[in-house]
């Protein structure tokens, strides 16, 4: 216990020092004022958007869970860019410069080293997430009295999507070079993305071949559907045209839910933290 | 007794690069055997295998009777990489802490004071790494390799960036350490060194050891010098006991014998026939 915790005071330190936390509080204060002006504009303003008197859209709703989608969106974005600048270099980064092998030598071991750079990476992100999912979840309480149906999970569900991403970083690291990871890692973070966005367009217009595609794509990259289904449990108590609305998206709607991907989230995480253990314990340093 | 280092038949295969070649090699307790060779030769892979950091394509390497690379086998060694670093905004305390906690070493803060005057590094205590020089961050390598006392002392290029007075330091502590039974895997280009410390040397030519044993045995003898009032004449393969006859030769033939000289190979001379001209 003492030796995981010390590699991962280790990387949290080397983290400080890289400033890597300071780009990300930077970006993230400025993202929550902004955040914040958007809520106050809209929500000072909602009383003044009056719908057809044949639509019947909650419009408080509409936009509490918009928004909030929005900061859902956000959060994950800046998470992942925590969770990816916090790992891409664990391991070859760290071996070119010369920092990883007075550790590997030493008796802790390559899988302890590895799976406690890990921890510590997750468990700053997981807070990271929750500290600013929670924030954005104050704002729009604050500006527009406002609160989803599900507050938790959704958070939760943000916080996993980003753990898998440091699972994938840390996985990619043992392979490739710090510049490479981060490239490869970003790059499939954006096409998670890209391909949630199609699936929920795909959906809106009923077209199977985009629906099974993103459907896959959700599969194979998990913390793009764990995303996805935060992005429904904010809005599951909107119904009729609110509820359709808001599931046409691009923060609404989700086509890939519930348990099943929740638990092949876990799968994966393990799966993706195995493969890294193994091709770290079989690489030359 | 288990060896403090025994390598049997180690070969190494970088693709389409054979690194290692079979190589065997033994550091005995308390030894201090230098590892010598042109750069490819193989001395950083040997080295490398011998602290788990690379593994052998065929053959075995053990620590202390224990695979090399295994936990047992970590828990008695002690490494200095030939390019390490160490984390800049670490002082010299912090990084000797880090690595008593990694080394589940329970010397604590008389431990690290001890290492840092043995490597005259005892005014930096509170230094951070990126304030210090490369001959004190190389010092400070040496003392993290001491960390939790270890059995068996691996150490690449300890004194490649040491300035005459850094080398001195690092040369009363090798044979400070070899008294207290310390065994010592040397790999250095520095032949001097080599010779000055080292109970046994082993000199690596493309991937195999061409040549080994002390620096006495591989300082082999070149012939006698005689000067007499003819001049200076060398009798090559004669040794020290040809001496006697050869001045007696000399003087029954009616020369003046002025001077007579024992002539033997340096460990250079040694080194240069093994490596031939192989440049490093």
């Amino acid at each position: 216990m003492t030796a995981v915790l010390t590699i991962a005071g280790y990387g949290f330190r080397e983290a400080v020092r890289r400033k890597v936390f300071a780009v990300v509080i930077v970006l993230t204060a400025c993202f929550l004022a902004l955040f914040w002006l958007a809520n106050h504009y809209v929500f000072t303003r909602l009383s003044t958007i009056t719908p057809p008197a044949d639509v019947n859209v909650d419009t408080r709703t509409f936009a509490g869970a918009f928004l909030l989608g929005l900061a859902m969106f956000a959060t994950l974005f800046l998470g992942v860019v925590l969770a990816v600048f916090l790992t891409l270099g664990v391991v070859s980064g760290d071996a070119e410069r010369g920092l990883l092998q007075p550790l590997v030598v030493r008796p802790v071991g390559r899988t302890t080293l590895l799976l406690s750079r890990f921890l510590g990476a997750a468990v700053v992100c997981i807070v990271y997430v929750l500290a600013v999912y929670g924030s954005a979840l104050a704002i729009i309480d604050l500006t527009g009295h406002w609160t989803p149906a599900s507050k938790v999970a959704p958070g939760l569900e943000i916080a996993g999507g980003v753990v898998i991403v440091i699972a994938i970083s840390i996985l990619g690291s043992v392979v490739l070079s710090s510049t490479a990871n981060g490239i490869a890692v970003f790059m499939l973070f954006g096409a998670g993305l890209v391909a949630g966005l199609l699936g929920t367009i795909g959906h809106a217009l009923n077209s199977p071949a985009i629906q099974h595609a993103s459907r896959d794509a959700a599969w194979a990259l998990p913390f793009e559907a764990l995303y996805q289904d935060g992005l429904r449990l904010i809005s599951s108590d909107a119904s009729g045209l609110t509820g359709f609305l808001l599931q046409l998206g691009p923060f609404g709607g989700a086509y890939v839910h519930g348990w099943g991907i929740r638990l092949w989230s876990v799968g994966y995480l393990c799966i993706a933290l195995a493969l890294a253990v193994f091709a770290f314990s079989r690489r030359d340093l | 007794m288990a060896h403090a280092l025994a390598v049997h038949g180690l070969e190494k295969r970088y693709e389409s690069v054979e690194a290692l070649k079979g190589v065997d090699l033994s550091v005995e307790e308390g030894e201090l055997v230098g590892l010598l060779g042109p750069n490819g030769a193989g001395k950083s892979t040997l080295v490398k295998i011998a602290v788990g950091l690379v593994h052998a394509t065929r053959g075995r390497a053990e620590v202390v009777g224990a695979p090399a690379g295994s936990r047992a086998a970590r828990a008695d060694l002690g490494y200095l990489a030939e390019l390490f670093r160490f984390p800049g905004w670490y002082t010299a305390d912090e990084v000797l802490e880090l690595h008593q906690r990694l080394a589940r070493s329970e010397g604590g803060a008389a431990e690290r004071a001890r290492l840092l005057e043995l490597v005259a590094l005892a005014d930096a205590r509170d230094r951070r790494v990126e304030g210090m020089s490369k001959g004190m961050q190389q010092r400070l390598g040496i003392a993290q390799a001491l960390v939790g006392s270890p059995r068996m002392l691996v150490l690449d290029e300890p004194t490649s960036a040491l300035d005459p007075a850094g080398r001195r330091v690092v040369r009363v502590l090798l044979e400070d350490l070899r008294d207290r039974g310390v065994s010592v895997l040397l790999n250095s280009h520095l032949l001097s060194e080599i010779e000055l410390v080292c109970d046994r040397v082993a000199i690596l030519r493309a991937g195999e050891v061409v040549a080994a044993g002390s620096p006495a045995e591989l300082s082999r003898p070149r012939g006698i010098e005689l000067e007499t009032d003819e001049g200076t004449r060398t009798v090559e393969g004669a040794t020290r006991e040809d001496a006697p006859r050869l001045v007696a030769e000399a003087v029954a033939a009616g020369r003046r014998v002025y001077g007579v000289r024992v002539l033997t190979s340096t460990l250079e001379d040694t080194y240069l026939e093994a490596v031939g001209d192989e440049v490093s």
